[in-house]
């Protein structure tokens, strides 16, 4: 199979512009004609299936949870990235898209990130004009802040609560057009197939998660706005109904999965406190610019921290990395915790967590100062560990925060299935194999209010609207497998619990599969995967009922995708015989224990194409070029 | 610790639910409150019985998902804290918590502890938002927003829209969560064209989802997990009552 990523030819900053006029446009009176199914309300749902409706598009939008501003893109805390250069700075469109090629360690579409630097500064203005209350200067322009180790100011934020307020804003765009009647909202309905037809996609195939019926819904697209997988760790930071249950059903239908096994593993989380641990929460990366990482330089040190003199102490990313410090990127911040505890230096119960130390800022900057910069950050550690971080230094662990791998989809984000298109974190996107801090936003909302308007509309000025309908064969097939499916999950009757599975599963993925890999882990946990999913459609229990509310098969349902997504994860990984961005491969480093990316022989996109159920999936290869940023070996000694 | 829990249980909106009472041997102070019903769900799976449903997603405290009451106070006895950020360090050894969902006619239960929010959708859909089309917004820095007004108007926007307002109140009234949405769009210089039509559109849309009427107890704003404040309600009712002139048909008088 040949992959066409449709890259527009001509130079990098004139590819998006020309691609745009070159598109073919759908008459208004005819738009309404069409219906365009939008899975997922996060920032690129929401965003698209507002912009779509206000285009004259009949849209039909869906999502799990209770309201579409529920979506987890409501969690994110730091910021949007953009490239206003309102600081003056040296900031510029070209600037942003050099830094993500080189944060995502060149493993992403140089026309790609081209294009979102452009759209950020649209983004923004958009955004302000919906009313998200962005912080100010007293002046009564935007304020901005540097993040994840950019060497500009080209954070945009709201609090710490950058992402509910994008969120809300995208979200009362889409309750607009629910109003208007231009878009059909589905709440608490859960998509548990795509319909593919004559290969193209038509349609879905949902659950009523209230009513347990289950329907489908045709349309002449349909787009998947659905998020990340991290949830196949179990424990991650994503919110606890994050699935790969939408990409999964559409992977199985034909669509290319690209880069599975790059994962981001967020260096600033709360470690784990016992067996019940449901989730894991983040702190907001922003701490590392005051706080001070260590642990004690002796293996089984027991003392409590304010009795350990500062020469016991190993503050070990000032030691390694003297010009980046506390401030080195995500992926390689992790990397050296996890170091250290494997030496048996960590901290805390279990020995899985290092201290995140801000007694300097306070001696340095007062109390109250470094209180008006974290105090709410402190106030949450507080509430969750019991433990008061002015006095004590924070305890924290890495964990799965996010997912650069996804479905693959060329420029104009359709996947390699005609009228499936794949927008924000479920795609394998812009970010490489490691994403910059504050661009998760800012790519979800560049997809959902100004790619796919565009792109969508091309597709659609070329098909004829409305030809099938509900009582077509395949989406009566697909209703049959899905029925016989959930019948399968609640005739389980054996002794284990969904969640027992999936603890257990995320135990494998995150042991071999997380922030290092080797071939022999990878392989063992192939199998043992496999041994375990075997397990489930076994000994798994399910109560309930399907004509009902009924949590524990939603979750059955879930975690019975993340088996085979687990199983593809590693076998990617074991794949990619180098280390780039959040992969890393014990196998290749360099003498001093950083990534080593192999640029010969790797420098290529993954995508998997599934064959059936009783082979694994082959192996489709989409070479990068970079003609514009140089691959350099990544340094932040 | 140990704890009796009393939970509600209710199969769905057309059957009769009942407190059911349950023991908790083994809850670990570090649990989250949420932690604690999993553990609790995970005992009843494994008996073959049905969990205890409850809706919650991001238990970090911001996506609005989960709350019920927790002896008589929506979110439990914490202050500023949603029921998934509650920890059961703040309960005693030997405690019976009586665990109850949301009680509205607006908000009508699902199952046990599960209700149907949509009412605050349709109040959005009314009118909370700012029309503006995506790609005609005008530069970012081209309306200067005092920082004060844009600080205040966040104070508003923080709502999670959970319920607990709701919830809290003796009218079931949804005023708090409304005037929030008011309040944050009516603080902006973007939201003053639609001000006095969003006004008026959301507080009726609030009456006719059946939510009750203020009468500034001030519950609402003990039991908000974001501590939103009451005088946003002043505003609301400031606003309507601009809007119900300026938004009147020409040449229509107001007579009752």
């Amino acid at each position: 199979m040949q992959l066409d990523a449709r890259i527009p030819a001509g130079p990098i900053e004139k590819k998006w512009e020309s691609h745009r006029f070159g598109m073919k446009l759908v008459n208004p009176a005819n738009k309404r004609k069409y219906t365009v199914l939008v899975v997922g309300t996060g920032l690129a749902g929401a965003s698209a299936a507002a912009s779509l409706a206000e285009l004259g598009y009949n849209v039909k939008a869906f999502c799990f949870q209770d309201s579409p501003r529920r979506a987890h893109s409501i969690a994110a805390q730091g910021g949007i990235n953009a490239a206003k250069n309102y600081q003056n700075d040296g900031d510029s469109i070209y600037r942003l898209f050099y830094d993500t090629v080189k944060g995502g360690d060149y493993r992403a579409r140089e026309a790609n990130v081209y294009r979102l630097a452009e759209n950020s500064v649209n983004i923004i203005d958009q955004c302000v004009a919906q009313g998200v209350p962005f912080a100010r200067e007293y002046g009564g322009v935007l304020a901005n802040r540097s993040f994840g180790g950019a060497q500009v100011s080209r954070t945009f934020y709201a609090r710490g609560q950058t992402g509910q307020q994008l969120l809300i804003g995208a979200y009362q765009g889409l309750e607009r057009q629910i109003g208007l009647g231009k878009v059909e909202m589905h709440a608490r309905t859960e998509l548990l197939d795509v319909v593919v037809v004559d290969g193209v996609a038509r349609g879905i195939v949902t659950r009523n998660l209230v009513s347990g019926k289950i329907e489908s819904f045709v349309g002449d697209a349909v787009v998947l706005c659905t998020g990340g997988y991290g949830n196949v760790f179990f424990l991650s930071t994503n919110a606890k109904g994050c699935n790969t249950t939408a990409i999964w059903r559409a992977h199985k239908k034909g669509a290319l999965f690209a880069n599975p096994c790059y994962t981001q593993i967020h260096p600033t989380c709360i470690p784990v406190s016992g067996d019940y641990q449901s989730k894991l929460t983040l702190m907001s990366e922003s701490l590392r610019n005051d706080g001070r990482v260590w642990v004690p330089k002796a293996g089984g040190d027991k003392r409590s921290p304010d009795q350990i003199p500062e020469g016991d102490r190993d503050y070990y990313l000032e030691r390694r990395y003297p010009s980046f410090g506390n401030l080195v990127p995500r992926d390689v911040a992790s990397r050296a915790a996890k170091a250290v505890c494997d030496e048996g230096r960590g901290v805390g119960p279990g020995g899985l967590g290092v201290y995140l130390d801000f007694a300097d800022a306070i001696k340095r900057l007062g109390a109250n100062t470094v209180a008006e910069r974290y105090g709410n950050l402190f106030q949450m550690y507080e509430r969750i560990t019991g433990e008061n971080p002015y006095k004590v230094p924070m305890r924290i662990y890495p964990a799965v925060h996010y997912t650069m791998g996804g479905l693959w989809v060329d420029y104009n984000l359709m996947s390699n299935v005609p009228g499936l298109f794949v927008a924000g974190e479920a795609n394998f996107s812009d970010h490489g194999a490691n994403r910059l801090g504050a661009s998760a936003l800012m790519q979800g909302l560049s997809d959902g209010y100004f790619i796919l308007p565009y792109t969508l509309g091309n597709y659609l000025a070329g098909v004829k609207p409305g030809s099938i309908d509900t009582q077509h064969a395949a989406v009566k097939d697909a209703e049959a497998e899905v029925g016989e499916r959930t019948k399968k999950m609640l005739s389980l009757k054996g002794k284990r619990t969904v969640d027992s599975f999936h603890r257990e599963l995320g135990k494998i993925i995150w042991d071999e599969c997380g922030m290092a890999r080797n071939r022999k882990g990878l392989e063992g946990a192939i199998e043992r995967v496999r041994t375990l999913r075997d397990q489930f459609w076994t000994d798994a229990h399910v109560t309930g009922s399907g004509d009902e509310v009924n949590k524990e098969l939603e979750k059955a349902g879930r975690v019975a995708d993340f088996f085979e997504l687990g199983e593809l994860m590693c076998r990617d990984a074991l794949a990619r015989e180098e280390s780039a961005g959040g992969h890393f491969r014990e196998e290749y480093q360099t003498p001093e224990g950083e990534a080593q990316r192999d640029d010969e022989n790797f420098c290529y996109t993954s995508a998997w194409q599934w064959k059936s159920d009783a082979e694994p999936q082959g192996l489709v290869k989409e070479p990068l070029t970079f003609d514009y940023v140089k691959p350099t070996q990544r340094s932040y000694k | 610790m140990r704890l009796t829990l009393h939970v509600w249980r209710q199969r769905n909106g057309r059957a009769e639910g009942q407190f059911v009472k349950y023991d908790m041997p083994n809850a670990s102070e570090d649990m989250s409150f949420l932690e604690m019903l999993d553990v609790l769900n995970e005992g009843l799976v494994a008996q073959g019985q049905d969990p205890v449903a409850f809706d919650h997603d991001c238990r970090e405290g911001i996506c609005g998902m989960c709350g019920f009451v927790i002896n008589g106070v929506p979110h439990g006895p914490e202050r500023g804290t949603t029921a998934c950020q509650l920890h059961m360090r703040k309960f005693k050894d030997g405690d019976e918590l009586w665990i109850e969902p949301w009680r509205a006619s607006a908000f009508p239960v699902l199952k046990d502890l599960s209700v149907n929010r949509s009412a605050f959708d349709r109040i959005i859909q009314a009118g909370g938002f700012i029309s503006v089309h995506t790609g005609s917004a005008p530069d970012g820095n081209a309306l200067p927003i005092a920082k004060e007004a844009s600080d205040r108007a966040m104070d508003a926007a923080q709502c999670i829209g959970c319920g607990a307002c709701v919830a809290a109140c003796p009218n079931a009234s949804a005023s708090l969560f409304t005037a929030a949405k008011i309040g944050h769009l009516g603080l902006l210089p973007q939201g003053q064209p639609e001000r006095d039509r969003r006004a008026v559109s959301m507080v009726e849309r609030m009456n006719a989802e059946g939510f009750g009427h203020c009468s500034n107890l001030g519950e609402c704003e003990a039991a908000c997990p974001k501590e939103i404040s009451i005088e946003f309600i002043a505003r609301m009712n400031r606003d309507y009552l601009g809007g119900a002139f300026s938004q009147r048909p020409a040449g229509a008088r107001i007579e009752d």
